[in-house]
């Protein structure tokens, strides 16, 4: 019995060993030298001195890191409660569609979301470009010119936003089709013959028993969007990159263009504290879920 | 009694004959809304095709004029594309099969398994969801650059197996075994690794496909870490080097979205031939068991 009670703990130990290894070497690791970097004055690569609160302080007077910050939050706001609330009225049309029909339109709202970035980036770009977007054809005639859309600052958030929120929000849709299909039919017949209208069955039965799932997404996509960086920065690219900046981007800005680690390593733990707060949140939301 | 009865079947015509136009209409309307939605899509695809000339032109058409290849041709001549497509298969499959097998076999060992330090661990995967990996990516740097791994096949890899989700996931569908289906087997002599292989794995397939496809899209889709860890032309994934094609190119949208069609393509693809798994994926990465 002993015996086998070691053999036991041999195998878990060959089964979790690589697992842990990589957890171990670039997970926790990695996690514990980016706060001991955000200490120093280090650059990207080699030692630098140990230099206690300096760069906590920079962040409270740094122009851009407080545009960075402005920039993200903005960017959640505009993605994150709009793409919900288009998500759960594309689900709730599409719900309707039986069989063939609603796998043909499912398709074309999903399509986008499996595309790497660099794809989207390229495809928006053109239909937005100044000279020959066909998009400028409905730009034109409310603004009486082309807009370069990537280049003015009061347009960039928006239409990142708007080309994010066309890019990710299948995955959405596809959560609140499964909470759609899991309410019974039943519910929706005894209203029907109570006379229900349809604005009163939305309502008073859709709406509240598709609420967890509207909390679910609301929280992924809050967590998604505050790590948002690839599509800002292709979009930016050849602009004028401090007035659009956001976190994860100003974390690369710092390390990787500036050759200043200790600094990016900074703005990394506060994205870092940032996150894991939402995330706990997240995750009470999550176990109330699970327990009820 | 007969009053109530015809007012109630009359009730019903009303609705019905109302839903009816009202679901036409609506039904019109969602289908419409998937068009629009489409339509960027559609257009990077007929713009790919057309000659260049014709995509300059105000009111270019719907249908192009004369399709033509040349910008795929000219893409598939003029850039990389060949390596990095190769690049990107190479990585994102040892991604998928790394990260896979890391799942199931951490997954077996926290479902089936007593070993000291086994909460702790389970613990430490649930927390690690919290974690955000882009701000890791100046450490990740130091880590891979350390090794000498920068602008490598193994150094692209490396950072992208942290994946708690999956061997959340397996150890989920383990934990739901049948504790009889255990007790039969190890009766017959077998011993862990058969156990793991040969029963709660084959029990599993499904979740495993599923699993495999959103991390291999994943893989494929990755921007920021393979952007950050290749120096060259030569090493860069599909996924980061068609931006390079823009820059050489200038103003050519057909080639650029030549580029952009040929990236997105394998994705589309493993999506349109797989989408049920992709479906049953998403909802098992969101804490919903399909």
């Amino acid at each position: 019995m002993l015996k086998s009670r070691r053999n036991e703990i041999l195998v878990a130990a060959m089964l979790v060993a690589p697992f842990i290894a990589i957890y171990g070497w670039l997970f926790v690791y990695p996690t514990v030298q980016m706060i001991r970097l955000s200490f120093t004055d280090a650059p990207l690569i080699g030692e630098g001195a140990w230099i206690g609160l300096e760069n906590y302080v920079k962040l409270f007077t740094d122009k851009v890191y407080r545009t960075a910050v402005w920039n993200t939050s903005y960017f959640v706001l505009l993605t994150v409660i709009p793409g919900t609330a288009v998500a759960l009225a594309i689900a709730l049309v599409v719900s309707r569609l039986r069989g063939y029909a609603q796998s043909l339109v499912l398709a074309a709202f999903f399509l986008p979301y499996v595309l790497p970035v660099t794809v989207v980036y390229l495809i928006w770009n053109w239909l937005f470009d100044v000279q020959f977007g066909i998009l400028q054809s409905v730009i034109e005639p409310i603004m009486g010119q082309p807009v370069n859309v990537w280049r003015r600052i009061p347009w960039f958030m928006p239409t990142v936003a708007l080309v994010t929120i066309w890019w990710t929000n299948g995955f959405s849709i596809l959560l609140f089709l499964a909470g759609l299909r899991n309410i019974s039919h039943e519910i929706y017949e005894a209203a029907e013959l109570d006379g229900a209208k349809r604005g009163q069955v939305f309502w008073k039965i859709t709406w509240p028993l598709i609420w967890p799932v509207t909390v679910l997404c609301l929280t992924i996509q809050l967590i998604l969007q505050l790590k948002i960086f690839d599509q800002v920065y292709l979009f930016s690219l050849g602009g004028r990159t401090a007035q659009t900046m956001v976190l994860v981007q100003y974390i690369f800005d710092q390390a990787f263009v500036h050759n200043d680690g200790g600094y990016g390593a900074t703005v990394a733990v506060s994205l870092f504290i940032i996150v894991v707060a939402f995330s706990v949140l997240q995750f009470q939301g999550l176990r109330a879920r699970g327990e009820r | 009694m007969t009053a109530t009865t015809a007012e109630v079947s009359a009730g019903e015509g009303r609705t019905l004959r109302f839903f009816d136009v009202g679901s036409v209409l609506l039904t019109i309307l969602t289908v419409i809304c998937a068009l629009i939605w489409f339509f960027p899509l559609y257009w990077a695809l007929i713009t790919s095709i057309k000659p260049e000339d014709e995509v300059v032109r105000p009111f270019s058409g719907l249908i192009p004029e004369n399709p033509t290849l040349n910008g795929y041709i000219y893409v598939i001549t003029h850039s990389n594309i060949g390596i990095w497509y190769l690049n990107s298969t190479i990585t994102a499959l040892s991604i998928t099969f790394l990260v896979v097998l890391m799942g199931i076999c951490c997954g077996y060992a926290i479902s089936q398994l007593r070993f000291p330090g086994r909460m702790a661990l389970w613990w430490i995967i649930l927390a690690s969801f919290m974690i955000p990996v882009p701000a890791l990516i100046v450490n990740h740097f130091i880590i891979i650059a350390g090794v000498k791994l920068l602008n490598t096949h193994l150094g692209i890899i490396l950072p992208q197996l942290i994946a708690p989700v999956t061997v959340i996931v397996y150890k989920q569908f383990f934990d739901s075994v049948p504790r009889d289906f255990r007790e039969a087997a190890v009766m017959d002599g077998a011993n862990e690794f058969q156990l793991l292989f040969r029963i709660f794995l084959p029990m599993n397939w499904g979740v495993t496909t599923a699993l495999a496809i959103i991390t291999f899209i994943g893989a494929w889709n990755a921007f920021l870490w393979p952007f950050l860890a290749t120096k060259t032309e030569d090493m860069m994934t599909v996924t980061v080097g068609i931006t390079e094609v823009q820059d050489t190119f200038g103003v050519a949208y057909a080639r650029v979205l030549a580029g952009a069609v040929m990236a997105g393509l394998p994705v589309a693809l493993v999506y349109l031939i797989f989408q049920r798994r992709v479906t049953q994926a998403i909802m098992l990465s969101a804490g919903i068991k399909g």
